[in-house]
Formats: C-alpha cells, structure tokens, sequence
C-alpha cells in the first residue's frame, strides 16, 4: 500500500482548521494523505487527459458526478471512500461507459482523525485500480466541527462510450426481461444494523461493489441489451419505477424471485420495512430481450459481481401502474415510489 | 396496529433486568423477557416468542400452531383432490379435444 | 417450525380460498350484497392489501377497515402537544418511526425536527430508558402510544425506570384500548356489519373474553385472528361458518400465540401503572368514554403530562380536523376510501391531509400504496 514511507510532518492526530487554511499545514495533509496515494500524472491544478479513446468515430464521453454521505463512514463491507469510487464507477458503467477517469472532493470536519482519513484514501485507491479508473484530480476542504459528518465525498467521473452502444430506459420493449446482478438490500440492511441506534446486528455486509467489468461483458454478450440502472437509493422498486416511466411500460415483478437474503427479509420484518426499497451500492438492473436473457444470465453469473444473478421480471405493455408485483400467494401489489425514506415502525 | 413478529431466544443476557438475545432470521437483538417472566427464565431459551417493540410478549405454542397448519393444509389437500375429481369427470363427460393449449 | 413461512403456503391457500367460495355461496353472498367483515386491526388491513387478499377472496366478501391503527386515530391536537414538548429546551423526544409524519395543525414531528428539536426515532420504549440513562442532563420523553399491545412495553419500561430511580425519563401516554371503539361502532345505526376479525397482537395481552359483548350484546361473529395471509383467510372462513350456521361466538384463530386469558404480566404491568381516563378523543370517531389511559398517581414522576404540564390533564384549544377530510367516515366504514372527495386530489402520500394517509396501516395509504382504488380500474389480463 502507499503509506508514507517518510516520516509525518503532521502534527496531532486530527485534522484541524489549520489544515484547510492553505498554508504549509495543508499542503503536508494533501501530500501526505492524499497525492501520495493517488499520484495523480498532472502536478498542476488541473487533470491532463488523453483524448485518444475519443479518436474512434462514434465515441462518445460519458460525465457523471455524485456526493457521498453515510452514517458511520466505515461499516461492513465498505467504507464512505469505497462507496464514492463505486458509486460514480457504476454510474457510468450502467450508462454503458467505459470508466476511466474520477475525481474526488474532500469535506473535512474539523477534529476527524487523521488515520481514518488514511483509510478511506486507500480504500479508495484499492478501488479505482481494481475497476481500472485514475483519480486525477482532487479537493479538500476542512470546515469547523458541526458543519459536516466526518467526512463527505464528492466524485466525478469521466468515461467513454464506444460507438454505436446506446443504453436508455426509452429502449425497453414490451416482453424484455428485467435481471438483477445479485442479492438485494444488503447496503441499506448493514447500514441500519452498523448505525446502532436500533441495538440490531447481523452477519451482513455491503454490497458496495464496482460493476464496470460486469456491464462491458454483458454489454460485448447481449447486442441488444436495452438499458441497465443501478438500484441505489430508494432501492430496485424506485429504479424500476423510473425506468418504467420512461419507457412507457409496465413491469411485472415476481416476488418469488426476488434475491434476498435471510437476513434482510428478518430486519425488514422487525422494523417493517419493504425490502424492495432498500439501498443498493453494487446492484444493477438491466433489460435484455427475452432472446438475449440466457447470454445474459451466463456472462453475469461468470463475474464474482454476478454471481446471483436471475431474472426478477419482464417489461409488459403500459397498463394503468409502472411496477407491479406478482406475490408467491397469488396475489399482486402495486409497487410505487417512495413518498420519503422508509422510516421503523411497529404497526 | 402492532407488528409483532416470531423470534428465538438464543440466550439470557442479563438476569437482573430479564433481558435476552433473541434472533430473527439471523438478525439479533436484546428483547425483555418480562412479559413471559411467570416462567423460569432458563426454560424460555431455545423456545420461540412474538415480540414486539423489544418485548417477548408471548411464548409460541408449537403444539397449537401445528394444529392449526393441519387443519389449513387438510382445506388444501381436500382442494386439490376435489380439482382432480372435476378434472376426472371432465375428462369421462367431455371429448378431448385437439389443440388443447 | 419458523411461524412465518408455513403460513404463506400458496397450495393451502386455495383450499381455504374454495372453501370460502363454497360457504359464501351457501349464505347467499354476493357483489352487490356481501358480507361486510371489518377487520379491527391496521395490521390486518396491512396484511390484506401486501398479499392481495381483498382480490382473492370470493367477490361476495368485503373487507371494511376498522379503527385499529393508532396513529390514524390520533388527533391533531396529541400531534400539537408532541411538538410543544420536543420544542422544549433540553427535551430528546422519542418516538415510534409511525408517528413522525402524522400533520399537526403547526408541524409533524419531521417537520420539528428539521426546526431544530432533538426527536429521535427508536424500535423500543427500552432504548428510550437507555437514552435517559447515558444522557442524566437530558430530559428524555417517550411518546407512548398504540393500543394494548404496546400498552404493556411503556408500563414495564415505567416500572424498570422506578426501580432504577432514573429521574429524567417520562412518557407522553396516549396509550387507548380496543373494546370501546367498537361499542361505538357497533352502536351507530349507519353501520352494517355482518362480523369481525379481531385484534391477534391486543388479544396475546387482553385474551379474548373482553370481546364477549360483540356475540352475546350483538350477535356478530369475531375470529381472533393472526397477521399471515393464511390466518387471515382461515378467520374469514370462520366467521363465514358462524353466520352460516347462525351463531355468534367469540372464536380464536390464533391460538398459538393468544391465550384465552390473555397475559398475566402484562395485564398487572398495565393495571398498576395506567388507569382509564374518563373519555379520550379520537379522530374521526370523536370522544369515546373509558377509551384511553393514563398514567397513576403513583407514577406520577414518570408522566410527561404532569411534568410538562401538558396535555388531557390541561384545558385544550380544540383543534379542527382539516377542512375536506373524510377520515372518520371512511374510518367507520361510512365511505371507501376512494369515496373520499380529496382522496388524490388535497390528499396523497405526499401531502397528507389526515392520518389515514400517512400511516402504511391507514385505510387510504394502503389503498393508494397497494392499488386497491389504481388496479381496480384496469382490466386484468386474461389467465
């Protein structure tokens, strides 16, 4: 790992208003936490890119930006650093991108120690260099104690399309079927266990994954793959619904199918909450013809991110709701968006 | 009104307070065993109880609930044998006919 | 056994499902003259709207969705009180996640907390206690609410707190009781009910005797009844068999998890921390004597409304529901949801109008949330 080799030049333990104040102490918390790890080629204030992946007609640049916060910064699985890399990765990897550039703004609350700050940045460097992505550029920012949490991130992405891919939701066609990579809900089930107001645990974990490698080979499997989404918040019943809305089509779930784990059905039935809505940060739903279902299904269930991967439903002509679920009894529910969060409850 | 769902008591966790573990589906947590405490404690781990908002309110009765499922899977059973008498019948009234989806 | 499963087993759905047809069609029950079984509990309306139940079941049955969700029953005027207590200096107010979007006539307690209170939401009434014992220089009020299920949990947690002599912990009880709601109904002349599926979770504490009076007083069926779609259908079936059979019992579906007598703990827990109030508002049925609790004398330390001096024990500004909103109708059985002139219109999930919107268990959400008034309208497609 890129630890500093060197001794520290900087002093305490925490961060403090010193560290954003644009003197000597800042440049050291940069150099030392940040730079040094991620070596970005450019020393100037600017990323320099290579325009060269454009040079194929047809290609296209994908531009993606996301801010990242989460209650506690580390938990199960992953930590806020994975999430931002992750996250923004996914976005453009669903739009059919290869990703390949990010960069990262730094939130810092005054007081937030240092050592922490040493293990997002190497989360996320494990990250980027896992799903093939440079960090090139960056921010930090330290504010007083209260103004934030801890930490907040805020990543951008830039990636390209190659020629002739064209990924939307306005591609789904009635009878195309809906997959899933893999189990659902795990994110917003670690997170409401790690929080520990609500005194539960369970043996879960994040799903926090990067997906670039799963889309490119289901995209290079499937010529026909019409649109994918990743399910974050507001979990697969919200993607669904606006790709739905989008497309103009219904979709029709089948309960039954659905990947979960025991787990989170067990967290969902204490705190009364649908899994359905559930946070995600390494789910993706995508659409394929029927055609292309079993290609699809193959390549996915190849990748450690697809492993899981079924098929939870199938696009249908527009009728008078955009989700709905088929459950194991026999009967079916609409599956709306959410008004707000899902909040416990005990009635 | 008043979600109440089945766990496990797995383990008594603090005596004095009647607290014990129980787990859903994998999921733990502290629950107070006061409502069911007219019973030795000891006896109530291992034994599966409603709880609700963080209370054990009440200790399932297995041998009830069995009761229960028998006279609900009998309606099945006697559903289903029913159907595969009409289906019988149908088939004896009723010429085949080709092209039956 | 897991007693969750086992009761969702599809292939004895239907065998329960056709002997419902069966005995509907012996009693000569049709679309346009059902049979109108009230389910007293929001859990049950809950129940039966996640697993399609009301689409399910014979056309010659319909479901009328009773009073029993707590929140939905709430006035306004409670919400009031709740946000002029979390408005107080010092005050961490704690509540059930079910009561933070309920409106009142100012805020919901969402809309508190975004102001500045600290309102926290908890799964139990015991981590209130935890948050009165690691915060000594907080005041730590509970909103102890819902019917005789929960009434058990913020009694035993009073009980705990005076052992423990924890001197900033209260709760705001509005804690009310299942029997006298239905009296009223049972005594109001519009009402046509045929019989009841009855509280499961109420009845493990109350037992099931303290229904005796719908039978004996009324003639109506009621099935105790459990919270998986298979219990549901089986009490529907019982309470069918009743009336087919002409006879009015208090039955007990659910008796792998109710007593007949009840819960001994819980109902002396109760007994000796609350007593009845005289009467308690509620919304959209108005005041109901000897419906609610509150705290004793003797507990006195423990109560919000003494403490802040708040509340049943104070002469209230009567608030108004909300011009427009037909909740008590639609709760008493009166009206449909959908029958409900703002119902989509002045009322969505989104910008509730009255309670019955906001709570999942709420007749109106329930039906926006899972379809009943949206599918109603489109053709099915052809099996």
């Amino acid at each position: 790992m890129n630890m500093p080799s060197k001794p520290s030049r900087l002093r305490g333990e925490r961060v403090t208003l010193a560290h954003g104040g644009g003197g000597r102490a800042m440049r050291d918390l940069i150099e030392e936490v940040f730079t040094g790890v991620f070596r970005p080629e450019s020393g100037e204030d600017q990323a320099r890119l290579s325009s060269d992946a454009l040079q194929v007609p047809g290609a296209r640049l994908a531009f993606t930006t996301d801010s990242y916060v989460v209650t506690p910064v580390e938990f199960p699985g992953g930590d806020i650093g994975k999430l931002a890399v992750c996250g923004t990765v996914n976005d453009l990897a669903v739009g059919g991108a290869q990703p390949l550039w990010l960069s990262a703004s730094f939130i810092i609350e005054e007081g937030c120690e240092i050592a922490l700050l040493h293990r997002i940045v190497a989360s996320m460097a494990r990250e980027a260099e896992a799903a093939g992505v440079k960090i090139v550029t960056g921010d930090t920012k330290v504010v007083e104690k209260g103004s934030c949490d801890t930490v907040f991130i805020t990543t951008s992405g830039v990636g390209v399309i190659p020629p002739g891919r064209d990924l939307g939701a306005v591609h789904i066609r009635p009878g195309d079927v809906a997959i899933v990579n893999g189990v659902l809900g795990d994110h917003g089930a670690t997170i409401l266990a790690a929080r520990g107001d609500l005194a539960l645990s369970a043996p879960l974990q994040s799903d926090c994954q990067a997906l670039g490698h799963l889309m490119a080979a289901v995209a290079g499997a499937c010529p026909n793959l019409r649109a994918a989404r990743d399910a974050t918040r507001g979990g697969l019943a919200s993607a669904l619904n606006e790709m739905a809305e989008a497309a103009n089509v219904s979709v029709e779930l089948d309960e039954a199918s659905l990947p979960l784990r025991p787990e989170v059905k067990g967290m969902c039935e204490i705190l009364g909450l649908d899994p359905l809505y559930l946070a995600n940060e390494g789910a993706l739903v995508l659409f394929v013809p029927e055609a292309e279902a079993d290609a699809a299904l193959a390549t996915m269930r190849a990748l450690p991110s697809g492993r899981a991967a079924v098929i939870v439903g199938r696009a249908t002509e527009r009728g008078s709701v955009p989700v709905r679920m088929t459950s194991a009894f026999g009967g079916t529910r609409i599956v709306d968006m959410l008004v707000g969060e899902q909040l416990p409850r005990i009635c | 009104m008043c979600l109440g769902i089945p766990g496990q008591i797995v383990e008594i966790t603090d005596e004095a307070r009647l607290m014990a573990m129980a787990d859903v589906s994998g999921v733990q947590r502290e629950v107070s065993l006061a409502p069911v405490s007219d019973r030795p404690l000891a006896d109530l781990v291992g034994e599966w109880v409603l709880i609700h908002v963080g209370f054990a309110m009440a200790v399932i009765d297995e041998h009830e609930a069995a009761e229960t499922l028998e006279a609900l899977r009998g309606l099945g059973e006697a559903q289903e044998a029913l159907e595969a008498m009409e289906q019988g019948a149908r088939a004896f009234d009723e010429p085949v006919r080709e092209n039956a989806q | 056994m897991r007693y969750v499963e086992e009761f969702r087993d599809p292939k004895a759905a239907k065998g329960v499902l056709a002997a419902i047809a069966r005995v509907a069609c012996e009693i000569g029950a049709t679309r346009e003259e059902p049979v109108r079984i009230m389910e007293i509990c929001g859990g049950h309306t809950h129940a039966i709207f996640r697993y399609g139940l009301d689409k399910l079941v014979h056309e010659g049955i319909e479901f009328i969705h009773g009073p029993g969700c707590p929140v939905c029953v709430l006035p306004m005027s409670r919400v009031d009180e709740c946000v002029e207590i979390a408005e107080r200096p010092g005050v961490i107010f704690t509540t059930f996640g079910d009561a933070m979007r309920v409106p009142g006539s100012r805020k919901s307690l969402m809309q508190a907390k975004a102001d500045g209170c600290d309102i926290r939401m908890v799964y139990s009434p015991l981590d209130a206690l935890e948050l009165a014992r690691r915060n000594p220089d907080r005041e730590v009020v509970f909103f102890g609410l819902g019917f005789e299920t929960t009434t058990p949990s913020t009694a035993l947690t009073i009980q705990q707190a005076a052992r423990e002599r924890i001197g900033n912990f209260t709760v705001f009880c509005n804690h009310i009781t299942v029997p006298p709601p239905i009296k009223a109904l049972l005594d109001d002349p519009h009402m046509k009910l045929d019989g009841f599926v009855g509280p499961g979770h109420v009845s493990m504490v109350i037992g099931i005797h303290p229904y005796d009076f719908i039978a004996r007083d009324y003639g109506k069926p009621i099935v105790v009844a459990g919270f998986e779609p298979l219990d549901l259908l089986q009490s529907v079936l019982m309470v069918l068999e009743q009336i087919r059979d002409g006879r009015a019992e208090v039955e007990n579906q659910y008796a792998r998890v109710v007593p007949e007598h009840g819960n001994p703990v819980s109902l002396a827990a109760i007994a000796e921390v609350y007593e009845e109030r005289p009467s308690f508002e509620w919304r959209g049925l108005g005041e109901i004597d000897a419906s609610g609790l509150r705290i004793r004398e003797a507990y006195r330390a423990y109560d919000a409304e003494a403490k802040f001096g708040i509340g049943y024990a104070v002469v209230r500004a009567k608030v108004d529901e909300p011009e427009g909103c037909a909740c008590g109708a639609v709760m008493t059985g009166r009206i449909k949801p959908t029958a409900c002139p703002q119902f989509g219109r002045g009322c969505t999930p989104d910008m509730p109008l009255g309670a019955l919107m906001v709570s999942s268990e709420g007749a109106c959400a329930a039906y926006w949330t899972y379809g009943g008034a949206r599918v109603a309208s489109e053709t099915e497609p052809a099996e």
